[in-house]
């Protein structure tokens, strides 16, 4: 058997566990987080296939580390319905409606009609105080805004991942992730010849 | 007089896997890929069926196959079920 050396890229996770800690601490670190978004996509667009999915995920090696590891998984099958093209390719857009819909409230912010709200908002429907993690006058308000909004993308999607991760594989957020999908989409459109 | 050949491996249903990669980093032989990041595909010459990519495959979409081989004469008649 090839023994497994590991790799730099197997330590991501700790990228991943840092920038939701550091989101507590200053919220603009928030900003990091595009590159989980523009990454997978520039992959698949520019070599065809899920490079990052397959090796550079942080977020999909700490929930292998917590369910294997530490055991925390079930390791239960996932239902059906839920690697179903229809929930996957609706979870996609309904998580792009909801991204829309945070830039829309940054640029509220950006044009001065509306002031910053200092909230982390959980399941795109429980509104957190989140006042300590921005200090003040550096930046300009919508740059905190989108930075609250997605920070309120990230916390939502590793709290849903935490819990199918408990309740079925620990890699069960893989199975719905909206970047997988879209990945897999842009590979399929790439490789349709 | 009949003899019997027998071949493990992991098998993928393309239509619902999801690309992820998970079995890419648990299989101990490097015998799965997943090339065009559409679906995982697996070596057979590579392939044990040790069935640790089946554990971790979290759409649950990969299967162990058991394939027996019986020849007779000239011919091989090939014999493949689930065993997993």
């Amino acid at each position: 058997m090839k023994s497994k050396q590991k790799k730099w890229y197997d330590y991501l996770w700790i990228m991943s566990l840092l920038y939701l800690l550091l989101g507590f601490f200053n919220i603009l670190f928030a900003w990091l987080g595009l590159i989980c978004f523009v990454v997978p996509l520039l992959i698949s667009i520019w070599k065809g296939n899920k490079g990052y999915c397959n090796h550079y995920c942080g977020r999909g090696q700490l929930f292998a580390l917590l369910g294997n590891k530490l055991k925390l998984s079930r390791q239960r099958n996932i239902p059906a319905f839920l690697r179903s093209n229809w929930f996957r390719y609706g979870f996609l857009t309904f998580f792009l409606i909801m991204f829309g819909n945070m830039l829309f409230s940054t640029y509220l912010v950006f044009s001065e009609l509306r002031s910053l709200n200092e909230v982390v908002t959980l399941m795109w429907t429980i509104k957190l105080p989140w006042n300590w993690a921005y200090q003040g006058t550096r930046v300009i308000p919508g740059v905190a805004q989108f930075a609250f909004g997605f920070y309120s993308l990230m916390l939502t999607s590793t709290l849903l991942g935490m819990v199918t991760m408990v309740l079925f594989r620990p890699r069960s957020w893989c199975v719905y992730c909206p970047m997988g999908t879209m990945t897999q989409a842009v590979c399929k459109i790439k490789h349709k010849n | 007089m009949s003899i019997q050949k027998r071949k493990r491996y992991a098998s993928i249903d393309k239509k619902e896997c999801v690309a992820c990669g998970s079995c890419i980093k648990i299989c101990p032989l490097a015998a799965i890929t997943v090339p065009k990041g559409i679906h995982a595909e697996v070596n057979r010459n590579q392939c044990i069926g040790c069935g640790k990519c089946l554990k971790s495959c979290p759409a649950s979409v990969i299967e162990i196959v058991d394939e027996v081989m019986h020849k007779e004469d000239i011919s091989y008649e090939k014999q493949t079920k689930k065993v997993v």
